[in-house]
């Protein structure tokens, strides 16, 4: 069964005037299907404004639609009655590394979570452990959060969610307001986790050289899914993705353009080493 | 420079008043100020002396770091005590012009000053010894009572306890909305008092607007992570009362009980 089902997900916004009226309706989502299957690292690209940040808000049950189904772990999340058990199954990471920690000592925020849910006392401390081990943050527990980087925060926030040990974890462009370390910190700890602990991720994000090692991607514009498939698969249609104004990785345009002057390079080239290695195979 | 702020004062030591109970000390400091208030005399003066050197003793907080706080108050101390030595009336002992400085007067402008000061002194050994956090769990908890009359106190430690988390964001914050102001050519130093604070308006609604953002989207956090106020909420660290406490419990209750009786019989 699959760990999230989405079907035909409309999401609209209403811009009211100072009366109430409507004066607008901005819709955010517009149809979307979306399949995950539990322990699958799926990443949404996409433009700003396409509706990516509304879907995952969608995921946590932090927003509702207005029309359209969504299963979650086998729960509807149109039922109210089913509102806590989802967030504890999907845990959310945002945007800003500092607006989300709570407390001003780094193993009391990740213990936020897990307080919430009623865990006793001694399983929280074994929890907060783990889960700053998970991400490489254990010897920073007795820290203040405002002394770390933005890639250590953002570490801190993923393991704040690995805490309530949910099955899976949505990140909502955990990335965006990173330097380059900061993000290949933080898509390490996803990674990690994703491929050792099976934690099903949902990668939100508009930087694709992030997701070229996803199983699956979702491209979205205008509130509505346009693209699907395996990196690979989608990456190859650099031209479809230009339109959507997302930038592909230089590697997977320069194969492309290649492939384009007459070269016999293979379709959707994701990294370094295997446009080199296409290259040599051609002399 | 506006990051020079410190709020919080929390002096680190390992002194037996910095690992007590943050509820004892909470209940030590209230105890402190109604002895303040109910002592009479130069033996009840003395004996709240003895009780503020004991306490700041136990504390290993520096004695001049202490005085530093009396600064904050020095004014409002030469107010109290001009009013009490000007206007108590009872047998003059130096008189000019409107003026008469009664011997009654002399007695309760000192007792006064000494009481005020005092009350500063004996409520920062308890800011100085103990973090915020443990503070606001202190209250937190020993306030609990109140829940049934309808006040949100589990919220209310809530709110404290993340607005001690965000001073440092928002300050940093005001110094970045400042810096950026002054490179576009804001001036915040010079003119007349109105002048001044009348350059801070553009400095404070950028800062509003985004400390409200932030509380939106630290709100969804919580959300997002099952916060749905203080029922059935554990504790990672929960408070736990250790034989110390006990020992310091009994020691205010015996401190309290001699400055009461020294009232009472002298």
């Amino acid at each position: 069964m699959n760990f999230i089902e989405a079907r035909k997900l409309v999401h609209e916004y209403f811009r009211r005037d100072e009366e109430g009226n409507v004066e607008g309706i901005l819709t955010a989502l517009d149809g979307v299907d979306l399949q995950v299957k539990p322990g699958e690292f799926v990443a949404v690209l996409g433009h700003n404004g396409s509706g990516k940040s509304t879907l995952a808000k969608h995921l946590n049950v932090l927003l509702r639609a207005s029309e359209g189904t969504l299963w979650i772990d086998g729960k509807d999340a149109m039922d109210e009655e089913y509102l806590w058990d989802i967030r504890r199954s999907a845990g959310m990471v945002f945007q800003n590394p500092d607006n989300q920690l709570i407390a001003s000592v780094v193993e009391e925020d990740v213990a936020f979570g897990p307080e919430n849910i009623g865990v006793p006392t001694d399983e929280i401390w074994k929890r907060v452990e783990k889960s700053l081990s998970s991400v490489g943050m254990l010897k920073y527990r007795a820290h203040s959060p405002n002394k770390l980087s933005g890639g250590q925060k953002q570490r801190v926030a993923i393991a704040g969610v690995m805490a309530m040990e949910p099955k899976c974890i949505v990140l909502d462009e955990p990335t965006a307001m990173l330097d380059p370390n900061g993000r290949r910190e933080v898509l390490e700890a996803v990674e990690t986790l994703n491929r050792e602990k099976g934690v099903t991720v949902i990668f939100i994000t508009h930087y694709m050289e992030e997701v070229i090692r996803a199983d699956r991607v979702y491209v979205m514009d205008h509130g509505k899914v346009v693209m699907q498939g395996t990196p690979r698969q989608v990456f190859s249609q650099a031209e479809a993705l230009k339109s959507y104004r997302l930038d592909v990785p230089q590697i997977t345009l320069l194969a492309y353009e290649l492939r384009k002057a007459g070269l016999d390079v293979p379709e959707g080239i994701l990294t370094r080493e295997e446009l080199v290695e296409s290259l040599c195979r051609l002399y | 420079m506006i990051r020079d702020i410190t709020i919080g004062q929390y002096y680190p030591s390992d002194s037996i008043i910095h690992r007590l109970d943050p509820r004892v000390k909470l209940m030590g400091t209230l105890v402190y100020v109604l002895s303040l208030f109910i002592f009479r005399g130069v033996p009840g003066f003395l004996a709240v002396t003895a009780g503020l050197v004991f306490f700041i003793r136990c504390s290993k907080v520096p004695f001049g770091y202490m005085v530093k706080g009396l600064k904050a108050i020095a004014v409002i101390l030469v107010i109290t005590a001009a009013f009490n030595l000007f206007l108590t009336p009872g047998e003059p002992l130096v008189s000019f012009w409107k003026f008469k400085i009664t011997q009654q007067g002399l007695k309760s402008a000192g007792f006064m000053v000494v009481r005020l000061a005092y009350l500063v002194l004996g409520s920062s050994v308890l800011t100085l010894a103990t973090t915020p956090n443990q503070l606001t769990d202190g209250m937190e908890k020993s306030l609990r009572p109140l829940n049934k009359i309808g006040i949100p106190v589990h919220e209310v430690s809530m709110i404290m306890s993340i607005a001690l988390r965000f001073i440092p964001i928002l300050v940093e914050e005001t110094d970045k909305i400042m810096k950026a102001q002054l490179a576009r050519g804001a001036d915040f130093e010079s003119g007349n008092l109105i002048k001044r604070a009348k350059s801070m308006v553009p400095l404070l609604v950028p800062l509003f607007i985004s400390a409200f953002r932030r509380a939106n989207d630290l709100a969804m956090a919580m959300e997002a992570r099952c916060y749905n106020g203080g029922a059935g909420r554990t504790k990672m660290k929960p408070l736990k009362y250790a034989r110390r406490d006990g020992a310091a419990y009994l020691l205010i209750a015996g401190y309290f009980a001699a400055v009461l009786s020294l009232r009472i019989w002298l």
